[in-house]
């Protein structure tokens, strides 16, 4: 094999690795704040239930406190936080068929993929974004609502703005570890540049693809590293 | 009930958590044009007692008009009962609050600090708005700092801008939270001198404040609270100069002003 063919088709896989690095952030930075929004979910359906927080009993103030939504989101948090993305990944391919017996097509691998990347990501970008909520001063939202602002408008107006800037360097941080990440699919054999990369290296007992691997992720994360620091510039103007 | 009420907090009662009662029974009348200073030591209940007249904090028991319409009142088991978001909404927009620490939206320029709100809640023309914001901003001195942003500003000017930025919604009661208490003594004489001029124009404020010969200059009122309860009320004058109880006599003692 010669170095030119090598490169092309290191190239080729390269394809791939930029679309699931495209298609998970698109869908888990957006996903991140709904997972968010559940995380810091206030909804107490027995609230109603305490009439006097002081002379009640022990566990009726406890199921008066409870927050449902906000626990359930907490655990699956939990969750993709603390098992291996790999795990993770072949859980969501392979699951369907070891739990319910469900036959899967070949394409499914590659949503499978995308999935796995996408969920354990939101999980992340969600405790990113509520450390940024939580850090911006109760008076914003209070100036917001005493000027009459909904509770939409208070949050896409005023706290959103405000902690886009906040979490864009620990955002840069996730964003960075992805492309490397993209890695991880080979678990699933889908060929993008990291399992291309270990085949040829395997097949011809040579460490070169490898070596071109790294490269490229490292370009690839100097250009993301690049462009945040201007998005991160263009927020100077105020603080 | 007068036309020119604007403000009437009946029976207040704000008990945090069932446990610790901060405001016990207090009830609260402001007419049209009037300035009422509260006063009273740290933890008295002074701004609990604001944020509950601006719907920051919930009312455990009592009830609460503006414009002679109620917007919370007792229910059945004698807790508060509010009115439903439409009303709260329209309630709001006739009172404008400032606060100690300014919070002005730091990633808008002084002038969209001043429009967003009359624009995005009351529907109010773009242009209109910048008109009058503008106007606003001439009269708190700040023409040239309406493309600047809070974070150029000094403490007095955010100050002003906040001020300006809630007259900017034409609020019919003007609240302010201990104004002047993040501001040096150099800086709190700017912001003293609005207020003065807004007292001048009648606009009705009531005024948290620790400035106390500024409240028995600007206010026709003053409303002394300790301990979750007004202890004393009347003509600024009267209770500044000649206190009745010896709570009041004690606590102008300690500030030296007597």
């Amino acid at each position: 094999m010669t170095f030119g063919v090598m490169l092309s088709q290191l190239l080729s896989g390269l394809g791939q690795t930029c679309l699931i690095f495209a298609l998970t952030l698109i869908f888990s930075l957006p996903l991140g704040l709904a997972v968010c929004a559940g995380r810091m979910s206030k909804f107490a359906p027995f609230g109603k239930l305490v009439k006097n927080k002081k002379d009640c009993p022990k566990f009726l103030k406890a199921l008066g406190e409870a927050k449902p939504i906000r626990a359930i989101f907490s655990f699956f948090i939990a969750i993709l936080r603390g098992t291996p993305l790999m795990l993770q990944l072949l859980v969501v391919c392979y699951g369907p068929y070891y739990l319910f017996k469900v036959n899967l097509s070949s394409s499914w691998k590659f949503f499978a993929l995308i999935i796995g990347f996408v969920i354990n990501y939101s999980a992340y970008f969600a405790e990113i974004y509520r450390a940024g909520i939580e850090s911006i001063p109760v008076g914003q939202s209070e100036a917001a609502q005493t000027l009459g602002y909904s509770k939409a408008q208070t949050f896409f107006k005023i706290i959103l703005p405000q902690m886009v800037k906040r979490t864009l360097p620990p955002v840069t941080n996730e964003v960075i570890t992805l492309v490397k990440d993209t890695s991880l699919a080979f678990v699933l054999t889908h060929d993008e540049m990291f399992t291309i990369a270990k085949r040829i290296s395997a097949a011809k007992t040579t460490f070169t693809p490898l070596l071109i691997a790294g490269l490229f992720y490292f370009v690839f994360n100097a250009i993301v590293a690049f462009v945040m620091t201007k998005i991160e510039n263009s927020m100077k103007y105020y603080e | 009930m007068s036309e020119n009420n604007i403000l009437k907090i009946e029976n207040l009662r704000k008990v945090f958590d069932d446990e610790l009662e901060v405001l016990k029974d207090i009830s609260l009348s402001v007419d049209r044009g009037e300035v009422v200073g509260v006063i009273g030591p740290s933890g008295s209940g002074k701004s609990t007692l604001l944020r509950c007249a601006t719907l920051l904090t919930d009312m455990t028991c009592g009830e609460l008009s503006y414009m002679g319409e109620k917007i919370v009142w007792n229910g059945a088991d004698g807790r508060s009962v509010y009115a439903d978001k439409k009303t709260l909404k329209k309630a709001r927009s006739k009172f404008g609050l400032v606060f100690q620490n300014f919070n002005l939206f730091p990633h808008y320029s002084v002038m969209k600090n001043l429009i967003d709100a009359p624009v995005s809640v009351l529907g109010i023309e773009k242009s209109k708005a910048k008109e009058k914001a503008a106007e606003l901003l001439e009269k708190m001195g700040l023409s040239d700092k309406a493309d600047a942003y809070p974070c150029q500003l000094s403490g007095g000017q955010k100050q002003r801008v906040a001020i300006a930025r809630a007259l900017a919604m034409d609020p019919e009661i003007l609240f302010f939270d201990e104004p002047t208490s993040a501001l040096d003594p150099e800086l709190t004489g700017e912001i003293l001198k609005v207020i003065r001029q807004l007292a001048q124009e009648k606009m009705t404020m009531v005024i948290v404040t620790h400035e106390m010969s500024f409240a028995r200059e600007v206010a026709d009122k003053i409303v002394f609270m300790d301990g979750g309860v007004i202890v004393e009320q009347g003509a600024a004058k009267d209770i500044i100069d000649n206190p009745q109880t010896e709570r009041m006599k004690r606590f102008l003692t300690k500030l030296g002003e007597k």
